[in-house]
């Protein structure tokens, strides 16, 4: 399981957690999460994310 | 047809992204006054905790973005004139460009007070990745940083640069800090947190004068004390960019007044981020910038798109205690309810009818946001 963190606003993704309340069960894969979802908290898109080291 | 962009911060960037999403042929020019660099703006006021040299920061130059975007982009090049009827501006150093759509993404500039005193032209603000890397060179050596403006860049620097081991006083008028955003209870929760770090406030007061000193700067307050620094830094508040638009003849009142398709009062002229007032309504938050740019980018790909508003909630970068806000919508009516904790705060801002319209939360209280998100 590893972490994503938002450049622009400092969110984390942790896949073993998920985003339970936007309908992404824990353990969903980074790369399973739709192309067009959006930073929870800035509303950026999946590509200004970049790997957090775990 | 060809679309250009006035400004390449996160605004101009982030437009000039989902145009390309939807189109990848139109042309597109961006103009910039500095030097193009793509960064992410929020990233300035917390980079010394993520261990990050301001260099680390920017994540393409202008002729990356350019490849990547498919786009002519100028730099170092200020638009001195737009001319609506000929859909054509002047620049300073590329001559005449000719849009069918124009984008101002001009940005905020930081409000500036005047202040009496032989070093008042050495109070600093940071609004770019330029400014900051000045800044960051400046602190080096600084143990002690004075901020004036107990806002949220304010607290956010503050927060950053105590961490880092320096004495940091805050200094404002305000009865609290963030006192634009919070409510009472949750401001002065933030202010207990970053009191416990060693950040020292001057509040209720503001400074009068600004003075070298045989080390560094004194700055004298109105209430008679005096605030000793080796860097000054004034974070009061920003003011969005009106100069061309107002060159230009645009409506503005505190920004470049738009409706919900970012339209300005001339056709085809648009502004979007910062700069921008939407239908009365002046954010400088990433969230509506970002979600302005992807209805504007339908818009200007020939999908008239509205700005709609959700729920928006600010995240606070306040690691001493953090805070998520979402201010009611304007001109809402209601009263706090707080729910104070040893761990944090949690306000929630309700109409007459037991509607939920806002909160503002902090320390752990912050875990809470999606559920109340959902709740409104």
């Amino acid at each position: 399981m590893k972490k994503y963190k938002c450049i622009v606003c400092d969110f984390i993704y942790d896949e073993a957690v998920g985003i339970p309340d936007e309908g992404i069960p824990a353990g969903t894969k980074w790369e399973d999460i739709p192309d067009d979802w959006e930073c929870p908290d800035c509303g950026t898109s999946k590509d200004d994310f970049e790997m957090v080291e775990v | 047809m060809s679309i250009v962009i006035i400004g390449t911060g996160m605004a101009g960037y982030s437009l000039a992204r989902e145009i390309r999403k939807i189109d990848s042929e139109v042309p597109l020019v961006l103009i910039t006054a500095d030097n193009g660099y793509a960064y992410p703006k929020p990233a300035l006021s917390n980079a010394l905790i993520q261990g990050k040299q301001p260099e680390q920061i920017i994540s393409a130059d202008a002729a990356t973005m350019a490849e990547r975007l498919n786009a002519v982009i100028h730099t170092h090049t200020r638009v001195t004139t737009v001319d609506g009827d000929a859909h054509s501006l002047e620049t300073d150093t590329a001559g005449t460009v000719h849009y069918d759509k124009l984008v101002l993404a001009t940005g905020a500039r930081p409000i500036r007070l005047p202040f009496k005193g032989d070093a008042a032209d050495d109070l600093l603000s940071v609004n770019d990745i330029e400014e900051y890397t000045q800044f960051r060179t400046k602190i080096e050596k600084a143990e002690r940083v004075a901020i004036i403006g107990p806002g949220l860049i304010g607290c956010e620097f503050a927060n950053d640069l105590a961490v880092s081991g320096r004495a940091i006083t805050l200094i404002g008028p305000d009865p609290y800090p963030i006192s634009t955003l919070l409510p009472e209870a949750a401001g002065k929760a933030l202010q207990q947190g970053l009191s416990d770090i060693g950040i020292k406030w001057q509040l209720g007061t503001v400074a009068e004068s600004i003075n070298h000193a045989e080390n560094g700067y004194e700055l004298t307050l109105a209430n008679g004390d005096k605030v000793q620094a080796d860097v000054m830094l004034s974070a009061i508040g920003l003011k969005p960019d009106v100069k061309l638009a107002e060159v230009t003849g645009l409506k503005t009142e505190r920004g470049i007044v738009t409706d919900r398709f970012l339209a300005t009062s001339q056709p085809d002229i648009y502004a979007l981020g910062d700069c921008a007032e939407v239908e009365g309504q002046n954010l400088p938050f990433v969230m509506p910038l970002m979600i302005g740019a992807r209805a504007l980018a339908k818009t200007l790909t020939g999908t008239p798109s509205e700005v709609v508003y959700p729920a928006m909630p600010v995240t606070i970068k306040t690691p001493a205690h953090p805070i998520v806000v979402a201010p009611a919508p304007r001109g809402t009516e209601g009263g706090w309810e707080i729910e104070a904790a040893t761990q944090g705060t949690k306000c929630l801002f309700k109409s007459a009818d037991g509607t939920l319209l806002g909160f503002a939360l902090t320390g752990e209280a912050v875990e809470e946001k999606a559920a109340l998100l959902k709740a409104m």
